[in-house]
């Protein structure tokens, strides 16, 4: 990335790898990458690799976590144990169960499974690459993938995580930002937000001025913007109408 | 059993009429089209003045209805389908069989056009075995199923796989065109499933194998206009 672009002009705030501080990781993101999966998709922010694969809706095992009213989803998020620096122990963390329930609620506003009673949608999300915001790639590429499975949604769902370091709000933080020392030290934001600009989910760890979070969902509101770009084309670009 | 006779023109099949009319490919929340002029079709919604996609797939608008017609998801099961399927269970008074739908189909014992032993239903058919049959009814979390029509029942030999439920329209071609058509190519008896389920048996596995091409080749293009044509020529390059 450029040098010249490493500060900004308005604050003359400097990030470590030279974005602006509106300015996200480049993004990619593609559907249809687990053929044996009802429905399938990869997101990247950077460095950051999600993969996401649905399979339902189907019965729901074990039967006593039925609901005879409508039907639930079920997400696992899981880290892969190559994904970052220092090996992580495989398998379910204290961790990756927390965000595996925060994903499942970030979705849950969008997607209709009313009327398949007694039935789960399982959606697994794999971080196969890890620097930072690995949860906000992860509901991205699960959006992308129940709608690559057909399942009836309302809309998508675009999430960014907002980053205070020391004083200054930035946008898509990385493993280099989320470290920050200086100051106030960093605050992470991760935000979810359908396609009409209503917010899904949003978490805080550490501390904001409530001015400065309404500031932060602004940006998220412009960030989730170019998200949903990305989502859309990767959807639209996987049909070949052969013209 | 009843393979000798198995007749597959006989099978009613629901045929979805193509046609050449503009279509665009929609993602769920976006707007299909704006003003009051139009109605909500099937996967669609009114919000506000616009109608809304609420499926991924392909969006339609024929005097004023507009509909998305899915390009994915599971199969959803219709009162009259034939479908195939594969037993998965047994039962005193039947047997249970996946059709590849969310919830259980049940197959009575009665449905049999001849006398069967109630201890020993397996002898008809057994777990893991593969069945025609036409969707009898759909009810609220069940479905429920019947063979006496011809052509339904035990499927022997041949080979069985499964294609996006979605494709099977293009599969079967208007009025059962392209299926017919890779009939007399290969020689082969085949029958499709609803549920995207497809049994092929012929006389050497080669003719099934090059069915199955011909069929995963046309899901592969279900979208080319003139898909028939083209069938054509790849059985030509075949040869």
């Amino acid at each position: 990335m450029a040098k010249e672009k490493s500060s900004d002009k308005e604050s003359g705030f400097k990030r470590p790898d030279g974005r602006k501080v509106d300015e996200l990781r480049p993004m990619s993101a593609k559907v249809g990458v687990v053929p044996n999966a009802d429905g399938s998709a990869m997101f990247q922010f950077g460095n950051t690799i999600a993969i996401a694969a649905v399979y339902g809706p189907k019965e729901m095992h074990p039967q006593h976590s039925q609901n005879p009213q409508r039907g639930e989803l079920r997400c696992t998020y899981n880290m892969l144990s190559f994904s970052v620096t220092e090996r992580i122990k495989p398998g379910m963390s204290r961790r990756s169960q927390e965000i595996s329930k925060i994903t499942e609620w970030a979705l849950k506003p969008v997607v209709m499974i009313d009327n398949f009673p007694s039935t789960v949608i399982d959606v697994h999300i794999q971080i196969i690459q890890a620097d930072a915001s690995t949860r906000c790639a992860g509901i991205n590429a699960a959006a992308l993938a129940l709608a690559h499975a057909g399942v009836p949604m309302k809309g998508l769902v675009s999430s960014v995580s907002i980053g205070k370091l020391d004083k200054q709000l930035v946008v898509d933080v990385n493993k280099e930002e989320e470290d920050w020392e200086e100051g106030e030290g960093a605050t992470d934001i991760p935000i979810t937000l359908t396609s009409d600009g209503k917010l899904t989910h949003i978490q805080l760890d550490g501390k904001i001025s409530t001015k400065q979070l309404k500031e932060a969902v602004e940006l998220a509101k412009k960030a989730t913007e170019k998200i949903y770009e990305v989502q859309k084309k990767a959807l639209k670009d996987s049909v070949d109408l052969g013209k | 059993m009843r393979n000798e006779e198995f007749e597959n023109e006989e099978i009613e099949q629901e045929v979805e009429v193509e046609s050449e009319k503009e279509r665009k490919v929609v993602i769920p929340g976006e707007v299909i089209v704006k003003g009051h002029d139009y109605l909500p079709g099937e996967n669609t919604e009114k919000r506000g003045d616009s109608i809304v996609a609420l499926r991924y797939g392909l969006a339609e608008e024929f005097r004023g209805l507009v509909k998305v017609i899915p390009l994915s998801g599971i199969y959803t099961p219709r009162r009259g389908n034939v479908v195939l399927g594969i037993v998965s269970n047994l039962t005193f008074n039947g047997w249970v069989i996946d059709v590849g739908a969310p919830d259980r189909a049940f197959l009575p014992l009665m449905e049999v056009p001849r006398f069967v032993n109630k201890n020993d239903i397996a002898e008809v058919m057994d777990i893991g075995d593969a069945v025609a049959v036409k969707i009898w009814s759909v009810k609220r979390r069940s479905i429920d199923l019947s063979i006496k029509s011809r052509g339904l029942g035990k499927l022997e030999d041949g080979m069985i796989f499964k294609i996006n439920p979605n494709k099977v329209p293009r599969v079967i071609g208007r009025e059962g065109s392209m299926v017919s058509l890779i009939k007399e190519e290969t020689g082969c008896n085949i029958t499709v499933g609803q549920n995207g389920y497809i049994w092929i048996k012929g006389e050497k596995v080669e003719d099934e194998i090059l069915a199955k091409n011909a069929i995963m080749f046309i899901t592969e293009r279900s979208f080319v206009s003139g898909l028939t044509d083209k069938v054509k020529e790849w059985f030509d390059k075949q040869k």
